[in-house]
């Protein structure tokens, strides 16, 4: 347990008045919560340690009391156990929180006892993360998952074409309130897994499609695979290797807005016939005199 | 839109020591949409997170109506950047990839 120096976090000196506390908490609570700061966990940890600076500050019988032990904490515990004692009551009872959820550093609680007894402030719940793996054909369209936090069954709606890490904030499903504070909330950030034929960029999808060179030169037909199914393409004569063609509304759904598709862009790779007979090799030798 | 979707802004207010006005207030800044039924007003469950947290920047941080509606319109847009952000990084690593 390390000790803290709530005026360093507040950043005020010990002669500091209750104004003073009170406009260096609200600048910094402009500056770190959460509400300002979505996603972002460092400033929500040091929005705790200003709302516990605050906490204890802005109270005169518990900054009187910090003010007296807090550099020597140790002394304060050994103080109030003998205080417990001389009122006959199970030692360790008033200083530790059972809320292991608790948002206050093992430092508040040693001192001023568990987070959750004996003060009238409302304390929101800690932010809970979470990840959800999914593949590509997965998020073709909006669909619902129950995913186990924290021992509760949630069921969510994943939309369709849903971002790599993408982040859904579930309000109210963190962990639960101090003192009947209201609950935090819970991230969901989403990984969707890399396609072995299908790259993504936004809503469009990449694909590299190999047609021979007979097609390629005579042109003809191809079957492509799609996410959705396959499709039967038109080959152009003297198609070459390299060129893009694109798919219109067969690529990826853009997320939240239904009916609404990217494309998919086809590149051609001319594949060069390999193991040749003979005569392939003569009418190809012959091809080649007619340059 | 279904009545179990539709919160009392009186309800809402008494269980956040507010005052109806701040609420007016945000509605007439154009900041959050409410709902009226039988000339009682309602706060719809899709505002309903948007304007817990202006409750807590006008009475937790002090921070004024002008504050809320810049702060909302910037949190907007850091958030569609954090989206761009999200989309260029991910085209990035596929050309890297390749």
């Amino acid at each position: 347990m390390e000790f803290i120096d709530y005026y360093k976090v507040l950043g005020i000196d010990k002669k500091a008045t209750e104004d003073d506390i009170k406009k260096a908490y609200r600048k910094l609570a402009r500056k770190l919560h959460p509400d300002l700061n979505p996603n972002d966990k460092n400033a929500h940890q040091q929005f705790q340690q200003v709302n516990e600076a605050n906490e204890v500050l802005s109270d005169p019988e518990k900054r009187m009391k910090y003010d007296k032990y807090g550099k020597d904490w140790q002394h304060a515990e050994q103080f109030e156990q003998q205080r417990q004692s001389q009122r006959s009551r199970p030692q360790g009872e008033q200083y530790y929180s059972d809320d292991s959820d608790s948002e206050f550093s093992s430092f508040f609680e040693s001192m001023f006892g568990g987070s959750g007894r004996g003060r009238k402030a409302k304390y929101r719940g800690q932010d809970l993360n979470a990840a959800l793996k999914l593949g590509l054909t997965d998020i073709l369209q909006t669909q619902q998952q129950t995913l186990a936090v924290n021992g509760k069954n949630i069921r969510i709606t994943i939309p369709a074409g849903i971002e790599n890490g993408q982040v859904i904030k579930l309000k109210g499903y963190g962990a639960p309130g101090v003192n009947g504070g209201p609950a935090g909330d819970l991230y969901i950030t989403f990984s969707i897994a890399p396609h072995p034929d299908f790259k993504r960029t936004g809503n469009d999808l990449f694909t590299t499609v190999p047609i021979d060179l007979y097609t390629a030169v005579l042109g003809g037909e191809t079957m492509i695979s799609t996410l959705t199914g396959k499709v039967k393409l038109k080959v152009n004569p003297e198609t070459q290797s390299g060129t893009k063609i694109r798919l219109k509304g067969k690529g990826m759904p853009v997320y939240k807005k239904e009916g609404e598709t990217g494309d998919l862009y086809i590149t051609y790779e001319v594949k060069l016939p390999v193991n040749l007979t003979e005569k392939q090799k003569a009418l190809f030798k012959e091809l080649s005199q007619l340059k | 839109m279904q009545s179990e979707e539709l919160i009392p802004a009186e309800e809402f207010c008494i269980h956040h020591h507010i005052d109806i006005s701040f609420i007016y207030s945000l509605k007439d800044s154009g900041l959050i949409e409410l709902a009226s039924r039988e000339e009682k007003i309602y706060v719809p469950l899709a505002e309903l997170s948007r304007l817990e947290k202006m409750v807590r920047l006008y009475y937790e941080m002090d921070i004024n109506l002008e504050g809320i509606e810049t702060i909302s319109y910037l949190l907007e847009r850091m958030n569609s950047m954090q989206q761009t952000i999200l989309q260029l990084s991910n085209r990035l690593e596929r050309y890297e990839s390749e």
